[in-house]
């Protein structure tokens, strides 16, 4: 009992850990790709695959996380922050969902197959508009930098609380289970 | 367990001294300037003097100006559509169902090389057409060809510098012949490559060219075994020569400026090579046949300016019919990036280093003009309604 209480679910750290890295990949992929020439085409045919990855399992993990609730947030957190921290987990959550689905609908709209392998590709999901492929292949580029963004300060907060705060916040998402606390004799 | 997570911090917690905390706060902030530090290497910002898909698609921005709407590269156009029909000579050398037997549609667009979208048509000037084969189960395949055969560079850095040294002088308003010079003294692959185009003179218009998709390409039957192939259409429209001036001269290059040979006549029309193809297509539909030549394991894949040697074995895979011609500005084909890397399962991109940067930089042009407003074409709706 009090494992679950201290630590997210096994499978939510899995998918934490496994995301975290399909979308650091993924981040680096897209800002490499544009400027590239020689790495373009291997780079592209690993991006669109990879966001269509992403997109399925952002969908798995949105479930487990109404199944699985989170243990509860360290006693050294603030309300203020406990809120922030809510509020990014959620545009976060919202970004590995609609990040992909822009770039599907962008690629869509620019008549762009997405191969996933050999013969195997998506529908289109828009009709072929050339305008519309432009403001979604905008709005693809601005919500990927805000995903940075949103990484680099969850990243910072985490170290914050992990270096400053010493409140062992990184535990609730270790990879490995935490021993469960010595439980008060009362209990 | 001094740390635990649902105990208050100050609990147990021996403080951390004033230089502790400064030290870790820097560990912070290395750790994420590292972080930012490494995505910024990756999106290029520590080489700004990399040659980038961006950097490319200005070059021809700044040597053919701003034409809003347009492809940066083969500006001027016409749609045409038809349908392709394989005769099964295929199946033997690629899965791709394209080549098994029967009909698959297919919509291009005719073009001249150069950014500017009303250029007067020129005898000499390097023409381009774009295909996009819709294969049965939904698979695209499309395939950007010029009639040229073999392409005047090796290298997309070799592109690129020759477009800039054809950067008109401010002062002259024309390109400095010492940069071509210069240029062709640095590529002797280029001056190669003249030679052997300008062994092949150039046909009267756009029906009886050859296109050449230039690139080599490879065919897979199976996974793990491929061979590596090339393809050009032949047209059946018997072959004429251009009026003079003709061929290239050493200075045109793939943008086909012909400098030098622009002085000799030009037939009238600035829409000329145009208006005859809506002529023709208007009076019976256009075919070429599509000619795999299979490469031996030792040819070149990576090298689009050597032809492969004589001899080669050529598959005829079946007949393109274009029996539709259409304005750009009415047709999907205007909306269509005809990157050479839209491939179906069957046929895969070679070694050759030009095929990942065409298909970087079409993408890039083809971002620009999606988010600009369009300007009806040189070709109209009324002009391919002329004769109809």
């Amino acid at each position: 009992m009090s494992i679950e209480r201290r630590q997210f679910a096994a499978f939510s750290r899995l998918l934490h850990w496994t995301m975290a890295v399909m979308v650091l990949t993924m981040l680096c992929i897209g800002v490499a790709m544009v400027a590239s020439l020689a790495n373009y085409h291997m780079l592209v045919s690993i991006h669109r695959p990879l966001g269509i990855a992403i997109l399925t399992l952002v969908v798995i993990r949105f479930v487990n996380r109404l199944l699985n609730r989170p243990p509860p947030f360290p006693a050294t957190m603030a309300r203020a922050e406990r809120l922030a921290a809510t509020t990014s987990e959620l545009t976060m959550y919202g970004l590995m969902f609609v990040l992909p689905l822009v770039g599907w609908g962008m690629l869509s709209a620019g008549r762009y197959p997405i191969v996933l392998y050999g013969s195997l590709h998506l529908p289109f999901i828009l009709p072929h508009n050339a305008m519309l492929h432009a403001v979604l292949r905008k709005t693809h580029t601005i919500l990927a930098y805000l995903f940075f963004l949103m990484f680099i300060a969850h990243f910072g907060a985490v170290l914050f609380h992990t270096l400053i705060v010493r409140d062992g916040i990184l535990k609730r998402m270790a990879p490995w289970n935490i021993r469960p606390r010595e439980a008060p004799s009362t209990e | 367990m001094s740390n635990n997570t649902t105990a208050p911090a100050q609990a147990g917690q021996p403080g951390l001294g004033k230089a502790s905390t400064l030290a870790r706060f820097a560990l912070i902030g290395v750790a994420l300037a590292a972080v930012a530090g490494t995505f910024a290497y990756f999106g290029g910002w520590f080489t700004p003097n990399d040659l980038t898909p961006a950097r490319f698609t200005d070059g021809f921005e700044q040597v053919d100006g701003v034409h809003p709407g347009f492809r940066r590269n083969h500006a001027k156009g016409a749609a045409v559509s038809g349908f392709f029909e394989s005769n099964g000579n295929g199946v033997r050398l690629s899965k791709a169902a394209v080549f098994r037997p029967g009909r698959v549609p297919v919509i291009g667009r005719f073009s001249l090389s150069g950014g500017q979208p009303y250029v007067a048509d020129q005898p000499d000037t390097v023409r381009g057409l774009g295909l996009q084969f819709s294969l049965p189960d939904g698979e695209l395949w499309r395939t950007a060809m010029v009639n040229l055969p073999v392409f005047p560079f090796s290298t997309p850095a070799a592109f690129y510098e020759h477009m800039i040294a054809l950067k008109p002088d401010p002062s002259t308003g024309k390109p400095d012949p010492a940069n071509m010079k210069a240029f062709l003294e640095r590529h002797p692959e280029t001056v190669q490559a003249l030679t052997v185009i300008k062994g092949q003179p150039f046909s009267s218009g756009f029906g009886n060219s050859t296109f050449h998709g230039l690139n080599a390409f490879r065919f897979t039957i199976s996974a793990g075994d491929s061979i590596p192939v090339r393809w050009l259409l032949t047209p059946e429209q018997p072959f004429e020569a251009a009026p003079s001036p003709q061929p290239l001269s050493p200075a045109a290059g793939e943008r086909g400026r012909g400098e030098g040979a622009r002085t000799a006549s030009a037939p009238q029309d600035k829409n000329y090579l145009f208006y005859a193809l809506i002529a023709q297509i208007h009076g019976q539909p256009l075919r070429w046949r599509l000619i795999v030549i299979i490469g031996q394991p030792a040819d070149p894949t990576n090298d689009a300016s050597i032809a492969w040697p004589e001899g080669r074995e050529q598959v005829d895979v079946g007949t393109l019919t274009l029996d539709q011609v259409d304005s750009d500005d009415t047709s999907a084909a205007r909306d269509i990036n005809f990157d050479p890397l839209v491939l179906p399962a069957g046929i895969a991109p070679s070694d050759d280093p030009l095929l990942s940067a065409r298909s970087a930089v079409y993408s890039r042009s083809f971002t620009r003009r999606a988010g600009e407003t369009k300007q009806p074409g040189a070709i109209t709706p009324a002009d391919v309604r002329k004769g109809d």
